[in-house]
């Protein structure tokens, strides 16, 4: 029994854990900001950066990838400008048809280069491949201190507790301007704050959680963590600072309770196979925010 | 170019010297897309003193007031603040939003409101320290609101929301003070209060200026008025430039008719 949580399940569950609160942590202030949406924005149009990164570089690596997705992010905003201003459409609907056709644009790509040889289709780009990322040099419990097979650990698992810790030291550097401006950006201007620059960083923020997060465990988790466990934890308190706290514990929680019941709970119903892990976490995350909305005790009326 | 040099330029002769204003306008158009907001906009604020900002509705009161903090970008004209710009001068302003410009459900405290006052000396990681506490609390005591520190900002009412924003400001200890329209929405208790607490500043030497709705207390509150109409329709102490003529011209039709008994 130690062995196989060790080797099968700790990892995916780390994982999703480490992607889950690292899109929910910058999740917070796009949620404050009013600007959720952004979440989903974003994981829709990265998807052709990335592949086109993975085209020129024929690797996945988080670096090359960034700055794709930083390329399509500028793609889409010129897009948006361009059909809204030629187009005379309003730009809610500019941007819903940029989004969807980019990551359509994102699929055809997919399909018809060469991704065999890595973790990279249509369904990873979806859901992932977070059942897979498992630690094949595990023994057991006692590998957790066993140097040798630590390096054997999936590199997905580095790739984003790193990020998780840049978009967490930012977020603790800055704590101060990103609360004052979210809170009242007119008196953050008035202080002399770049709030611009705020503004985009905490988009960048979620742009690094989101394309980190993207291939160990799709977009459908990435969305959902953008928004439910933030959101969750806005009931929770009237507090920022706790806020925040709720919102890394819901992250947490659906994770590990989504990976444990797509693994089991179909056993437990009496079904046979096991279902989507990614799939499972991002309901989980949904009906932790219906139980916020119903019990939570900062509710409004 | 110095601003009195861009004043002549656009044929203004100024008699005092600009140094001595807390903030000059000069030539200061704002524009929202093509549309100018405020035009060529000169005004010279004097130290010590209360300005009332009034004209009517979209005539470009706050803009007027985004732009003297580089709130907004000006298309044109200059800023000055004691003769030196804006940036170097930001410690010594303080600036009280809108209320109604503010998403009151944010999970924050009354403290923590006021305490964004002390940003400047907190910096981005500097401790909190009693001092600071301390601060806050002498801040909020002074609007009367210190037995509201740890409610939610969102459970005031608009009042208390307002004086929570004084005290912020207060705690920035500036030496001007600009406020958007402090009185909109507030009870009577809090707008006296507000008053108090605004004269308490100027006879301390502090320079207010608020943009102002109620025509009917302007010669209570301010020593001096600012009128607006997308251009500068007027400037002065409220004996000389708050006349039923200048409202005429500033409002337009007949408003301000039996307000101002002094020149009726």
């Amino acid at each position: 029994m130690g062995y196989e949580f060790v080797a099968l399940s700790l990892p995916p569950m780390v994982i999703g854990m480490l992607a889950a609160m690292a899109c929910a942590l910058p999740g917070n202030f796009l949620l404050l900001r009013r600007q959720s949406l952004i979440g989903d924005a974003i994981s829709h149009v990265v998807l052709p950066g990335i592949v086109v990164a993975f085209l020129i570089t024929g690797a996945i690596t988080t670096l090359p990838m960034m700055f794709g997705a930083a390329g399509a992010a500028l793609v889409a905003v010129v897009l948006i400008e361009a059909i809204r201003r030629l187009g005379k459409v309003e730009p809610g609907a500019a941007m819903g048809v940029v989004f969807t056709a980019m990551f359509a644009a994102g699929v055809l790509l997919l399909e018809q280069s060469d991704t065999s040889g890595v973790h990279l289709d249509v369904e990873h780009a979806l859901y992932g491949n977070l059942e897979s990322l498992i630690w094949l040099d595990a023994v057991g419990w006692s590998s957790l201190v066993d140097p040798t097979a630590l390096a054997g650990l999936p590199p997905e698992l580095f790739r984003m507790g790193f990020a998780l810790l840049i978009v967490g030291a930012l977020t603790w550097l800055f704590w101060r301007p990103l609360k004052l401006s979210t809170f009242d950006e007119g008196f953050a201007r008035s202080l002399g704050l770049p709030t611009t620059l705020i503004s985009l960083g905490v988009v960048v923020m979620a742009a690094l959680a989101a394309v980190a997060a993207f291939d160990a465990v799709g977009s459908i988790i990435v969305i959902a963590m953008f928004i439910c466990p933030p959101a969750a934890a806005r009931l929770m308190t009237n507090r920022l600072e706790t806020q925040i706290a709720w919102s890394l514990i819901f992250a947490c929680a659906s994770a590990i309770l989504g990976y444990i019941f797509a693994g089991y709970g179909p056993l437990w119903i009496g079904a046979s196979a096991s279902v989507s892990a990614a799939g499972m976490i991002a309901t989980v995350s949904g009906l932790i925010l219906t139980l916020a909305a119903l019990f939570a005790p900062h509710r409004h009326a | 170019m110095t601003a009195i040099e861009l004043a002549a330029e656009n044929g203004q002769t100024i008699a005092e010297n600009l140094d001595n204003s807390p903030l000059a306008l000069r030539g200061v158009t704002v524009s929202y897309g093509n549309e100018p907001v405020v035009f060529s906009v000169d005004m010279t604020i004097q130290t010590g003193t209360m300005t009332a900002i009034i004209g009517p509705n979209g005539a470009g009161k706050s803009t007027l007031l985004k732009a003297a903090l580089g709130i907004v970008k000006p298309l044109a004209g200059r800023v000055t603040t004691w003769g030196k710009s804006l940036d170097a001068q930001r410690q010594r302003i303080a600036y009280v939003p809108q209320r109604a410009s503010i998403d009151w459900d944010f999970p924050t405290q009354v403290r923590d409101v006021v305490m964004m006052g002390l940003f400047r000396e907190l910096g981005l990681l500097r401790r909190v320290r009693a001092k600071h506490h301390d601060k806050v609390m002498e801040c909020l005591t002074r609007v009367g609101m210190q037995d509201f520190a740890d409610r939610q900002i969102g459970q005031l009412s608009g009042g208390q929301q307002q004086r929570v924003f004084l005290a912020r400001a207060l705690a920035q200890e500036a030496d001007l003070y600009l406020l958007d329209e402090p009185f909109a929405g507030v009870d009577a208790a809090t707008e006296a209060a507000i008053i108090a607490v605004l004269k308490e500043l100027r006879d301390e030497g502090k320079t207010v200026v608020a943009v102002h709705h109620d025509l009917s207390t302007v010669e209570d509150y301010f020593d001096r008025v600012f009128l607006i109409n997308r251009r500068r329709m007027g400037e002065g102490s409220v004996a000389d430039a708050f006349t039923q003529d200048a409202l005429h011209a500033t409002y337009g039709g007949r408003l301000g008719d039996g307000l101002i008994a002094r020149t009726g």
